[in-house]
């Protein structure tokens, strides 16, 4: 990648014995909305504090906009945007005087880049005189992003962003990151949910301080590479049991309330499926073919380097 | 960009009961209950009198001891049996013993004996009861000399200079001016740089244009501010409740308040570089700075009066030399010249906190 926004070498970091991040490497281009997809525990804030200059790595190296984040952190500090995982403006403040505050701290003014906040702030203008520890999970967080983005910064890192969130605010939510992202700004998120790794332009899916696979989400879904059944019958808690002991069985796994399922028999139909689990003493069995999601490929990605 | 900070410093405290509370609810309860309740002045102590020879002098005496408003009459006793079982009933702190024909034994003699029994279970007010029930008959003795022109023969002679009342309150006042100043100055900013930590604010203030240095003067100054109140309030009420003296300049005891004060907030930002929570930033505030500063000041207890090795500690404890200031300014209305010394000790130590935390102030998360 030719100038990349940032980019991040061999990156590792640990507490103690515990390794948070192992040698992690990706590189973000400019413009890019890029999100760290990954269960609780996966390195993800570890990762945001290191780009925001606020840890220093144990080796490898990462650079923000050319500089790097431990002998060029104040640079980085005035060119950033910063959400941290847990909500951190002042619950004791009103929404206008948090911004207010926050525009103060970066050297410029409410006024001066209304216009950068507007399409985000104008959502919660109504409430301005209300103070942020009384706001919803959802405008707490817009308010959170309005502070961050208040002094132009060329970069975003949001550590969490849409964590207890309700879904429509989450979906606003996203919608404004792809605006700002159509403004030419790097915005890098991370989230523990699976389905919001299809709104962003690439993804890296991270386990255990590592990356298991950096793609667009398309393509990451593309190369599942196995046709994907989804399994009910009426005895569920059986299920899974029975249909890992099926001869053909490469992995059967708990989705919502199915159980999704890819078998190494290229010829495996529906049909052949319901008819191994019917002669198992399975009612109302159903088999459906369906798409891999994110999830799915994690979850496989995930059990091969188990296994591995 | 500094002024935003100030002013949201300021509305944080404002909008905090608690915070509200503890800065201008305690100063003045503090200085209340200092004055008056915890006091080791005498008042209206029960005393008995034993008099065997009851004649015109000890009448006298009594008469005196009793005008003097310290002690009250409990009981006059008739023989020396009965003094054990009032001290066991708790009635009386002291029982006051004339021998007999007193009175003419002084007119032949010159002197007569008198006996103080105190029950020093309480040795401070019993040192005090007796120093006071001396103090009272030497004064009779030296107006009976000078009615009859005898030799008296005097063997102790105490002069209480600069508080010749023994009131508590002059001693109590500089005491609590000092605990206030580095509750609040120290304890404040600890608690309330530990907050941001504890809430992840610190997290994006850091990573703003504020350089560490500006995060720092912008959580002091309002408790520069606030402090210097506070110190102006205690004062008053001093001087108006307590009619305390003050007897030097004004300028100079501020001036010295203000470096007692930016002494005390480095402390206090220094507890903080050490403490990621509130409660830790408390509870170090409490024990490192309240309890040494109440102890090893000299504001409770008589430095001279501690172990050698305690005596030693007590140099260190800033409050030691801010006391010794202002009891200077106060009482004894002395200049600078006199307390440079104790001016400099403060000066040195302020700038060993302000170096210490600048350099221990976290530019990053832990």
């Amino acid at each position: 990648m030719i100038n990349p926004h940032i980019h991040i070498e061999g990156l590792t970091k640990s507490y103690g014995n515990e390794k948070a991040l192992k040698a992690l490497s990706v590189d973000i281009a400019k413009g890019e909305l890029f999100g760290f997809i990954g269960p609780d525990g996966a390195g993800k804030t570890t990762l945001f504090r290191l780009l925001a200059t606020l840890l220093l790595p144990d080796s490898g190296s990462a650079e923000v906009l050319g500089y790097d984040t431990v002998s060029g952190y104040k640079e980085i500090r005035k060119q950033i945007g910063y959400m941290p995982g847990k909500f951190s403006l002042y619950q004791d403040l009103s929404v206008e005087e948090n911004l207010n505050f926050f525009a103060g701290i970066h050297g410029t003014t409410l006024q001066e880049n209304y216009h950068l906040v507007q399409d985000i702030y104008q959502h919660i203008e109504p409430f301005k005189n209300r103070r942020a520890g009384k706001l919803s999970g959802g405008m707490k967080q817009k308010l959170a992003l309005s502070c961050a983005l208040i002094h132009q910064p060329k970069v975003l890192l949001l550590d969490e962003p849409t964590t207890g969130v309700d879904a429509v605010s989450r979906q606003e939510f996203w919608e404004m990151l792809k605006n700002l992202k159509e403004k030419g700004i790097t915005v890098v998120v991370s989230t523990p949910y699976m389905d919001e790794a299809a709104l962003c332009d690439r993804v890296a899916l991270m386990q255990k301080g590592s990356v298991l696979k950096i793609n667009t989400p398309q393509q990451i879904t593309a190369e599942f590479g196995h046709a994907l059944f989804s399994i009910r019958s009426d005895t569920m808690f059986k299920l899974l049991g029975d249909l890992l002991q099926l001869e053909n069985t490469h992995a059967a796994f708990r989705f919502g309330d199915t159980i999704h399922f890819t078998s190494h028999n290229k010829e495996e139909t529906s049909q052949s499926i319901a008819n191994n689990l019917i002669a198992q003493g399975h009612h109302n069995v159903v088999v459906e073919p369906v798409l891999p999601t994110i999830e799915d490929c994690f979850i496989l990605l995930m059990k091969m380097e188990n296994n591995a | 960009m500094m002024k935003g900070f100030i002013v949201k410093e300021f509305l944080h405290i404002f909008r905090d009961r608690r915070t509200m509370l503890i800065l201008f609810g305690m100063p003045i309860v503090q200085v209340l209950l200092f004055g008056f309740a915890i006091t080791n002045e005498i008042n209206n102590a029960q005393i008995a009198i034993l008099d065997h020879s009851k004649d015109n002098v000890t009448t006298a005496i009594t008469a005196k001891m009793l005008a003097s408003g310290y002690f009250q009459l409990n009981k006059q006793l008739e023989s020396s049996d009965q003094i054990a079982s009032v001290f066991q009933n708790g009635e009386v702190k002291e029982v006051i013993v004339f021998e007999p024909d007193f009175a003419q034994k002084i007119s032949k003699n010159h002197t007569a004996k008198v006996q103080i029994i105190t029950d020093a279970s309480d040795p401070n007010s019993a040192n005090l009861l007796a120093s006071y029930t001396s103090a009272i008959l030497m004064d009779y003795v030296g107006e009976f000399s000078s009615i009859r022109p005898l030799p008296v023969n005097l063997s102790t002679q105490t002069s209480m200079l600069y508080n010749p009342e023994l009131k508590g309150v002059f001693m109590f006042v500089p005491g609590t001016i000092t605990i206030l100043l580095m509750l609040i100055s120290a304890m404040m900013t600890s608690i309330s740089i530990a907050r941001e930590k504890e809430m992840g604010t610190m997290e994006v203030l850091l990573v703003s244009h504020l350089k560490p240095l500006q995060i720092i003067i912008g959580k002091v100054i309002p408790y520069i501010l606030l402090s210097f109140v506070n110190a102006l309030v205690i004062l008053f009420l001093a001087a108006t409740v307590f009619h305390m003296p003050m007897n030097g300049s004004m300028i100079l005891l501020l001036s010295e308040s203000m470096l007692f004060i930016i002494m005390a907030l480095s402390m206090g930002i220094f507890i903080s570089t050490i403490s990621n929570t509130q409660q830790t930033a408390m509870l170090l505030s409490m024990f490192v700075l309240m309890l040494p500063t109440i102890l090893l000041s000299g504001f409770i207890f008589p430095i001279e009066n501690m172990p050698v090795p305690l005596q030693l500690l007590s140099n260190i404890m800033p409050s030691k030399w801010f006391i010794i200031i202002v009891k200077s300014i106060m009482l004894k209305g002395l200049g600078i010249a006199y307390f440079w010394k104790e001016t400099i000790i403060l000066a040195g130590m302020m700038s060993a906190f302000v170096f210490l935390s600048a350099k221990k102030f976290k530019i990053r998360l832990a």
